[in-house]
């Protein structure tokens, strides 16, 4: 057998673990509401964003109504149309994809897969979460507003965005700006937490290459939001002074409606490059902590460990650091110098390169190994079936050349649906029929569960593989109505009418996870600790669900890498982080 | 084994249907077959990688499903294996970058010999600008924009003078000549997008942007703004005509040179029309219609079906009956008197005493007068 660095004779000597002090709530109020638990604020993170991406996954099913059957309902008119368009796509990247991953699944994960008792600052923490909601609230109160939300688009481009004939030009982009500066600032305190958290609080023997992957993805995710959220606050505060005080910062000179506007000198491109120099790494924001979980979710239900695991290390750090670089690759047609193409679509395709590395270990995974289809790994499977498909169509829209017929078209669209909503929420679905049990000590119902895979994989994929083909034909994005060319077919309007429907089914069908999440509250079967037999630090908890402290008395040592499963010679087919090799047990054959 | 089967019918579905799809690249009209034929390389190569990819996974879930005793191999990693991969990854990523960035270098090189025009985009018209017979475009600045000057043309400017002003809602190309557009927009950033030729671009107040193509296709093309420009964005269209050179020609001398804007001498148009019908060409061609539907459906102002001598009620609870007053007032000061109900972001808009008879006589004879 070759010798790997997570050789599992290594041995650790038992230290001195400086014990962190925990804050000890006295009321009920410190307990469960302003709680410094990361995981109690784990779950305040993932149902406020649960919440408010239902609100926009209705808004999504509102707009496919308009497309499906224009003019069915009075109240979607042009307007309301661009403001759901808006608000739906802000929701689901910033303040449910972002929250959920990090918000949510960092804070219950990193203390317990490193092995440490909470978050070094508790208190930042918990103010995180606070900063959050208010931020979430502030956005839900500018539908409330005169003028209703903001109908910019999601990427918010001035001069359109604080300009009369926007919907929303006055208090919605201001609340809308506001907001998601709050959010930055929210955002940071637990940033902070979950990258100082990693490198100082990890448990004796964790060492970094020792580390599950999914926490890899969270860390890297995390350094990414921390060095590309500050490029959105400064876009978002000079975007507020161009509409409140009258700075030029990104408004040229300008007839508005027939009226000459005091704005002279500046550049509505500036506003682009910082947009998408926080955009694009936003899209691995969302997907790196998705690549780690569904790494770990592969290896766990495949009775096998991660294939090339120092190669999935490197791609994420590579994968983090390049996407920093390509951030044009959005604005091939924005009217940018056209010799930036040259640039960014090299770039772009190089980024492929690490990319499709994860995808050939994750199967590679598969390959050879014991394979339990329970329902989280039903989900990493289908994710990688999505992902491939929305990572290669990827490879049309990077190269500049592809990206002039099809940007602005449907074939957008349905590629970033493919690539950064349906995938990651394949894995936000796998990571909670896989971690549910350790959250509550019960287990998700498995009926149910299947139903919800089934519907979901399929659905979503009917929705979104033949979207391309409409963006192929020239279908335009962002359009309330698409009646009235010669070029598009009314066929185009009755395959509109089918991705209509599959999305409504998929959407109605998402109660019933929501469902299998009450109800398996209460009847669940009962986890366990270790339900999958799992090697990670979080399963081998003296309590499910774990206590504040999260580890009893002792701190786990760890002795080995995060992926010791069907270690020949052991007689289980997975080896516990922290089982020491001299307490493994030998297989009999073996001795 | 379900799931597997599953995967390997998506796979199976998911080529068959690229294949039978009505829905594809519409035909060619320009140039630019080099596009098409990078998006022909990068499906062969995507594709043979999604396949073999999901049938690889498909067979592993069915190979290697937990059975009873089974047990999975342990293998970290496999250092040849994984440098192969990569390597013949990037093989294929240079395979579709390399004839991409040619053809991009195509794109930004105009051919030296292009016809230059302008295009100009404001919320939600479109408009053109054609050099006069000095072959030079002159000088304009968002600032010198008035009703009478909608392009904001630089009165001072000599060049400027015998360019030619296309305020309309199609514009005419020639056949077989490569065309260098100038892309320069007032208010907001639109994008122009013509499918059938497959380029596009964004223009961007502030700074001028272009594009070019060769028209190959007689015929007439949707040109659409695919850059989200506000409420009207989805009606902000307009039409290419790819003419031969000589019917080209004829349809650029309906249009006055800049100084005849000036002076009021421009060709005349529309002789022998009815003045319901001038109305009607009238409203499509100054953009009237992206935002007053004719035919009652709903839009973003008030639809101009039956519109004429019905009572509005005004955003201030007031009411107005619609008259021939009330009509040019909410067209020369379209926020002077708001309907309820929609919101105030009409741009004023200027035009003769006759062209504003013809659009009266167009929504009151053309469509109907109302009943309240």
């Amino acid at each position: 057998m070759a010798i790997v660095t997570h050789d599992a004779d290594e041995h650790v000597a038992p230290g001195e673990i400086p014990e962190m002090e925990l804050y000890h709530p006295k009321t009920w109020l410190g307990k469960y509401v302003f709680s410094q638990d990361a995981k109690i604020i784990a779950i305040q993170y993932a149902c406020t964003a649960i919440a408010i991406g239902m609100v926009a996954l209705v808004m999504s099913l509102l707009m496919r109504v308009q497309l499906g059957w224009p003019g069915a309902f009075d109240f979607i008119d042009p307007s309301a149309y661009i403001q759901l368009v808006t608000m739906h796509g802000m929701i689901m990247v910033v303040y449910l994809l972002t929250a959920l991953f990090l918000g949510g699944f960092g804070n219950y994960l990193i203390p317990l897969m490193v092995g440490a008792r909470d978050m070094v600052f508790p208190f930042a923490n918990m103010l995180s979460f606070w900063i959050y909601f208010i931020a979430v609230l502030i956005l839900v109160a500018s539908f409330f507003v005169p003028g209703g939300a903001s109908g910019a688009g999601w990427t918010l481009y001035p001069p359109q965005a604080i300009l009369q004939g926007t919907p929303g030009s006055d208090g919605g982009i201001i609340l809308m700006l506001i907001s998601l500066a709050l959010f930055i600032v929210g955002f940071t305190m637990g940033g902070l937490n979950y990258v100082v958290t990693i490198l100082q609080a990890r448990t004796r023997g964790m060492t970094l290459m020792r580390m599950p992957l999914t926490i890899w993805g969270i860390f890297m995710a995390t350094i990414l939001a921390l060095l590309a959220f500050p490029a959105l606050l400064v876009s978002a505060i000079m975007m507020l002074l161009d509409k409140l005080i009258g700075t030029s910062f990104f408004m040229p000179a300008i007839i508005s409606m027939g009226e000459q506007l005091d704005y002279t000198g500046g550049s509505p491109i500036l506003f682009q490059h910082l947009f998408w120099f926080f955009g694009h790494p936003e899209v691995y924001i969302v997907a790196l902590p998705a690549f780690g979980i569904v790494s770990d979710l592969l290896s766990v239900h495949a009775r096998k460990n991660i294939f090339g695991y120092r190669m999935m290390v490197w791609a994420i750090i590579i994968i983090g650091a390049l996407s920093f670089v390509v951030w044009a690759h959005h604005m091939y047609v924005s009217g940018m110098n056209p010799y930036f193409g040259f640039f960014f679509a090299t770039t772009t395709l190089i980024i492929a390169v690490p990319t499709a590395i994860k995808v050939y270990n994750w199967v590679l995974t598969l390959w050879r190994g014991n394979i339990r289809l329970n329902v989280p790994m039903l989900f990493a499977i289908g994710f990688i079936f999505t992902f491939v498909n929305g990572g290669l169509t990827g490879l049309f829209l990077g190269n500049v050349t592809i990206d002039l017929p099809l940007s602005d078209t449907m074939f957008v669209v349905a590629h970033f649906h493919m690539v950064m909503a349906v995938s990651p929420v394949l894995v936000v679905f796998g990571a909670i029929y896989h971690w549910y049990p350790k959250i509550t000590g019960r287990m998700l119902d498995d009926t149910l569960g299947k139903f919800h895979f089934w519907v979901t994989f399929l659905g979503t994929y009917a929705i979104y593989y033949p979207m391309h083909y409409l963006g192929f034909l020239g279908v335009p994005r962002r359009y309330y109505a698409i009646e009235g060319t010669d070029f598009i077919p009314p066929s185009a309007v009755s395959l509109n009418e089918f991705i209509s429907i599959a999305a409504i089914i998929v959407g109605v069908v998402q109660l019933v996870f929501i469902y299998n999440l009450f109800i398996s509250y209460y009847r669940g079967k009962e986890a366990g600790s270790n339900p999958w037999e799992a090697t990670t630090l979080e399963w081998q908890t003296a309590d499910t669900p774990p206590k504040h402290g999260n580890f009893g008395e002792q701190l786990p040592l760890v002795y080995r890498w995060a992926y010791d499963y069907s270690v020949p010679g052991s007689e289980r087919d997975f080896i516990p982080q922290n089982v020491a090799p001299s307490q493994v047990t030998r297989s009999v054959d073996d001795a | 084994m379900v799931f597997a089967i599953v995967l390997i019918l998506l796979v199976i579905g998911s080529v068959v249907f690229h294949f039978l799809s009505p829905w594809y690249l519409t035909p060619l009209a320009s140039n630019w077959s080099t596009i098409d034929d990078t998006i022909n390389l990068t499906f062969w190569i995507t594709g043979s990688v999604f396949v073999a990819v999901n049938l690889f996974m498909a067979f592993c879930v069915i190979k290697f499903r937990q059975k009873k005793g089974s047990r999975a191999d342990y293998e970290p990693e496999n250092k040849k294996l994984e440098i192969w991969l990569t390597g013949l990854t990037a093989l294929g990523v240079a395979a579709m970058l390399a004839p991409g960035l040619y053809v991009w270098a195509d794109f930004v090189n105009p051919p030296e010999d292009a016809d230059v025009m302008e295009v100009i985009g404001k919320q939600w018209q479109w408009s053109y600008r054609f050099p006069g017979d000095d072959g030079m475009l002159g000088t304009v600045d968002t600032r010198h924009t008035t009703a009478e000057n909608p392009l904001g043309m630089n009165p001072n400017d000599p060049n400027g003078q015998d360019d030619i002003i296309v305020v309309a809602n199609d514009v005419h190309l020639p056949i077989g000549r490569p065309v260098k557009m100038l892309l320069r927009s007032q208010d907001v950033l639109h994008d122009f997008a013509v499918a059938q030729f497959r380029v596009k671009m964004d223009l961007v107040p502030g700074i001028v942007t272009y594009l070019w193509f060769t028209p190959t296709v007689l015929g007439s093309y949707d040109v659409l703004c695919e850059e989200l420009c506000g409420i009207g964005h989805y009606n902000m269209r307009s039409h290419v005509i790819v003419d031969e050179e000589a019917d080209y020609k004829a349809w650029l001398k309906t249009y006055p040179t800049y100084a005849q804007t000036v002076s009021g001498t421009g060709p005349a148009s529309a002789v022998g029309v009815s003045l319901v019908e001038q109305g009607r060409q009238l409203a499509q061609s100054r953009g009237c219609v992206a935002c007053h539907s004719v035919d009652g459906s709903a839009s973003i102002g008030p639809g101009w079906l039956g519109l004429y001598g019905k009572t509005e009620t005004m955003a201030d609870g007031t009411t107005a009956v619609v008259d021939d007053a009330y009509f040019i007032e909410s067209i020369v000061d379209p926020n002077a008197k708001v309907v309820a109900g929609y919101p105030a972001i009409m741009p004023p808009a200027s035009f003769t005493d006759a062209e504003m008879k013809a659009l009266i006589a167009f929504a009151k004879e053309g469509l109907g007068e109302g009943t309240n």
